[in-house]
């Protein structure tokens, strides 16, 4: 390479810099159109497990109000709490438990109470035809298996760890999954004989996945709360979302979805 | 190529090369800073952090292994063979390198999952199987780290003189006997980066373990997973496990730094 060329190269890559730390603090600041119309856009957190409805009703609130843009970040609810307590710029977090939630509201970052607007239990999934022919939790717990759970840090893991402790049983897992969506995977790909994922998730998995109901499942009901951020770029339309979720239209999304409505 | 031998470097380079080392030390120096030295002792001395250290050291030397075993002949090849289709077949052994490694993962599902397509055999014949265990966490490094050292060692061997190869083989040594002798102790020193670019690499790897082997302590549990479980919990102990891994990687390529690289370099 010539000189000129080297030249060139470290010139363009300072102004990539440049324009690189312009850009970045210029689009933090969302605009937003004075109290009378949520407009800009409008980032979300939510748990994995609600990969399937939110969009849905983001969609209908970009529709609501034109100019609105609602974009999703879907993960485990602790990834997300953690996140948002390093500063992540969410407007709104829905979490899969009240203990993740909780990191967020100690921390002094969620604006008011968190709502409660929906609740899920865990149900076993099992690839369709349930090849290694298992009917209860007692299944997970035999060694020969390959059995997926989610990871205690997360909350479906929280929620397992419960239910295996409320049957008396030691689970016998293969691999502890870092999200409820990635257990659900491995059962869809047949990876697994069985993992323990939310009754939501055997629902949105359609025709390759099986369920089984989980009767101790009932001691470990996640409650699933939603907040406005305090540092929230666009509180307006956050605290719209968060209304449309817990109106009756967005209630009726989530119980089609499988999941439990209070 | 021409050497100037003119002192100091000219400001168009300085300026973005001292951003650069900003940029990639910065990051390293929070960690440290952060660092809760209180709870270094607990987090070293228990067992978890024990057992993941050791299966990720075993299973990225492990990995290493095998990508000299077979990844060493595979250079050979594309540097030397007179083979038609040969950039074809660095374009493909490469991909690796710009595939997300995630995507990696479920590529090796795809293939030495129960269903795949050689896993599933594998399961019904030999009832044998690779996902959720060490031996997956080893495939899954090497596919993402062996084409580091393919490369390094394709490089050398194209930058190795080749008329000593050539004067072996007029004094009526064979292709193989002329490789063992001759080729392989010339580029060891770039067999030898190679392989440590390969080790650094599986022992970070993250994404295709988690996909492709699970996430489970003592098995396929390595240090990157439990940086990134340990997170969603407790910060603090992931800075103190990041730390860890640090220093191991650090510490190792110091040691074969002074061993080996520097004759690379020479």
């Amino acid at each position: 390479m010539s000189r000129r060329a080297l030249l060139g190269t470290a010139l363009v890559l300072v102004l990539v810099l440049a324009g690189c730390g312009g850009s970045a603090g210029g689009s933090a600041t969302a605009p937003s159109d004075g109290p009378a119309e949520p407009g800009g856009t409008l980032t979300v957190f939510a748990a994995a497990s609600l990969t399937d409805v939110f969009p849905g009703l983001g969609e209908q609130l970009e529709a609501d109000h034109p100019g609105l843009d609602v974009r999703f970040t879907f993960a485990g609810s602790s990834a997300l709490a953690t996140q948002v307590a390093q500063g992540a710029p969410a407007d709104v977090f829905a979490s899969a438990n009240e203990s993740q939630m909780a990191v967020v509201t100690e921390a002094g970052l969620a604006d008011g109470e968190p709502q409660v607007f929906a609740a899920n239990v865990l149900q076993i999934a099992v690839p369709a035809g349930n090849p290694a022919g298992v009917t209860g939790l007692a299944d997970l717990a035999r060694e020969e298996l390959t059995i997926a759970v989610c990871a205690p840090q997360v909350p479906c893991g929280a929620a397992a760890e419960d239910v295996f402790a409320a049957a008396g049983l030691e689970a016998a897992p293969d691999t502890l999954e870092e999200d409820v969506r990635a257990a659900l995977t491995k059962v869809e790909l047949g990876e697994v004989d069985a993992a323990l994922v939310y009754t939501t998730d055997v629902t949105a998995a359609g025709d390759a996945v099986e369920g089984i109901d989980v009767p101790q499942a009932e001691r470990a009901v996640n409650d699933y709360p939603i907040a406005v951020l305090a540092d929230a770029p666009n509180p307006q339309a956050a605290a719209a979302f968060v209304e449309l979720v817990r109106s009756d239209q967005g209630q009726q999304a989530l119980a089609d979805a499988g999941f439990r409505t209070p | 190529m021409r050497r100037r031998s003119e002192p100091g470097v000219p400001l168009p380079l300085l300026v973005p090369a001292v951003l650069a080392v900003a940029f990639l030390v910065l990051p390293l120096a929070g960690l440290v800073l952060r660092t809760p030295w209180a709870e270094l002792g607990p987090q070293l001395t228990s067992p978890a952090v024990g057992q993941a250290l050791r299966l990720s050291l075993v299973s990225a030397t492990a990995a290493t292994a095998l990508s000299l075993v077979l990844g060493v002949p595979l250079a050979w090849v594309l540097a030397r063979s007179r083979a038609r289709g040969r950039s074809v077949l660095r374009a493909l052994v490469t991909v690796p390198l710009v595939l997300p490694p995630v995507v990696g993962g479920v590529a090796l599902f795809l293939v030495l999952g129960r269903q795949g397509l050689v896993g599933r055999w594998l399961d019904q014949a030999l009832d044998v199987t690779i996902p959720f265990t060490t031996t997956a966490v080893v495939i899954a490094e090497t596919f993402v780290a062996m084409p580091f050292l393919v490369i390094s060692v394709e490089g050398a061997l194209r930058a190795a003189d080749a008329r000593f190869e050539d004067a072996a083989a007029t004094l009526g040594a064979d292709r193989w006997t002329t490789f063992r002798r001759v080729t392989l102790p010339l580029v060891a020193p770039g067999i030898a980066a190679g392989a440590v670019l390969c080790w650094a690499r599986a022992l970070g790897e993250f994404g295709a373990t988690i996909t492709f082997a699970g996430n489970f302590p003592g098995t396929t549990q390595t240090m990157p997973l439990a940086v990134y479980l340990a997170l969603q919990q407790d910060p603090d102990a992931a800075i103190v496990l990041s730390l860890v891994l640090l220093a191991v990687s650090v510490a190792t390529l110091l040691l074969l730094r002074d061993r080996w690289l520097t004759r690379a370099v020479r």
